[in-house]
């Protein structure tokens, strides 16, 4: 096997996973169960994306898994911050609870 | 040689991330999720990284020279650079805020963060 064809299985193998992470993005009984879902599907995409830029010779892909993680970053952020102060919106001091 | 060492590496990183996928669909509730699902995850992508850091510096070097083979092998490092810093504090900020808004740990006996936050 070439080492083009080892990357193409691991990629693959890399996507499976991310479907098995997708029925518990799916089926989760809480809010955190579905963000940990989330992140776990994301990373294991940007893996994916890396292998496959290397398949085709592109770096745009590895770029576009370097944006795709920290943007995960950021929305598990704010869905955290989401579930302690129940409330959408930007920074707000206003209540006086500390961060 | 460098086939068995890419072969290798890339069989660490998609195993460890098939653990993190059955453990996030196994275990009872959401502290053991994040413990399976973000270590997991993100030793699994260290080696997929590292086994295309490795091919890209054989490949540079040794087979041909093609300078985009330099940025594919720089931006994955960066790519996991990235992740390292960023999925630890993800994921104590979930572990965080699902204690916070009142979620117990599965067969939990003592609470010892009762009162306190």
């Amino acid at each position: 096997m070439t080492i083009d064809g080892m990357f193409m299985w691991a990629m693959i193998l890399l996507l499976f996973s991310a479907t098995l992470t997708l029925i518990r993005l799916l089926a989760g009984p809480t809010i955190p169960d579905r963000a940990v879902a989330l992140d776990s599907m994301t990373t294991t995409t940007a893996g994916a994306m890396v292998a496959y830029g290397v398949i085709t010779r592109q770096a745009v892909f590895i770029d576009v898994a370097l944006v795709y993680a920290v943007l995960s970053y950021i929305a598990t952020l704010y869905i955290a911050r989401y579930l302690v102060k129940k409330r959408v919106g930007i920074a707000c001091e206003c209540e006086g609870e500390g961060t | 040689m460098i086939e068995w060492l890419i072969g290798i590496f890339l069989a660490i990183g998609v195993i460890f991330n098939l653990l993190a996928s059955i453990g996030l669909l196994r275990f009872p509730d959401v502290y053991t999720r994040i413990h399976a699902a973000t270590k997991c995850t993100t030793f699994g992508t260290i080696f997929i990284v590292l086994a295309t850091v490795t091919y890209a510096i054989y490949s540079y070097f040794w087979v041909e020279n093609d300078p985009s083979w330099i940025t594919i092998g720089i931006h994955s490092a960066l790519v996991v650079i990235f992740l390292v810093l960023t999925n630890p504090v993800g994921a104590h900020a979930i572990g965080r805020a699902a204690r916070k808004s009142g979620i117990r740990p599965h067969g939990a006996v003592i609470d010892e963060l009762e009162g306190r936050l």
